[in-house]
């Protein structure tokens, strides 16, 4: 079980939690502008790093925030 | 008048039963029908909510528009009150978060889950009070009698 730090709650148990993927993925300025494929790549790549990966996360059964972290993708440790 | 049920009504022989079964270690008790007001501001730094007294909070904010939403939920959730001498004990059975008052203090409440119930826990003067969805509130009296065996005098 992780303990994910809510920035507004404090350390909470994972399964307080929804996972929402990798952070800082913008949607596309002139989204009528992409071609299937840059389409495709918006809506379904995402990075897979070996170490830090900054993150979503939701606070689903506390305060429902959405907020990001940087976790370690090989120890789970929350880096910040 | 229309009747009037609430989600732990059918349950009041069963919770009340808890107190004799454990000698008082824990207690137990719907506290139906409060009236619930949930408001919702952005918490940004010229937005505060006031607690002007025990029944009344005032939004006050710079600007003159509105800053937030007032919303009626009493009929969401019941209220349930814990108490007891082992009530600590028993939370801790399905609760992860430190409620021990050297941390979490009168009048300090928390969004979690309990017994894989999402509710908000309050802590009162003498006893908590369990806010938690109408739909969740039987499955939470079950687990609340059943966690309270533990502390049957006796076994
Ligand atoms: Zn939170």
């Amino acid at each position: 079980m992780m303990l994910i730090p809510c920035p507004w709650c404090g350390p909470r148990d994972e399964s307080e939690f929804h996972y929402g993927g990798q952070a800082g993925v913008a949607y596309p300025a002139d989204p009528d502008a992409l071609s299937d494929e840059e389409w495709a790549r918006y809506l379904f790549f995402r990075d897979n790093p070996k170490g830090p990966f900054r993150e979503r996360w939701s606070h689903s059964a506390g305060c429902r925030r959405w907020f990001s972290l940087v976790r370690d993708t090989v120890t789970n440790e929350v880096l910040r | 008048m229309a009747e009037r049920n609430s989600p732990l009504g059918g349950a009041a022989d069963r919770l009340a039963a808890v107190a004799a079964a454990t000698g008082g270690a824990v207690t137990v008790a719907e506290v139906p029908f409060l009236t619930q007001l949930n408001v919702r501001t952005r918490p940004s730094g010229d937005v505060n909510v006031l607690q002007l007294g025990p029944d009344e909070w005032l939004v006050v904010g710079s600007s003159a528009s509105a800053v937030g939403a007032a919303v009626d939920v009493s009929a969401q959730r019941t209220t349930v009150a814990v108490g007891g001498s082992r009530v600590l004990d028993l939370l801790a059975m399905g609760c992860a978060i430190d409620l021990h008052p050297r941390v979490f203090r009168v009048g300090d409440c928390a969004q979690t889950t309990l017994a894989h119930a999402p509710v908000i826990i309050w802590r009162r003067e003498t006893e908590f009070w369990i806010l938690v969805r109408s739909s969740f509130a039987a499955h939470l009296a079950d687990w609340i009698v059943d966690a309270a065996q533990e502390f049957t005098a006796g076994d």
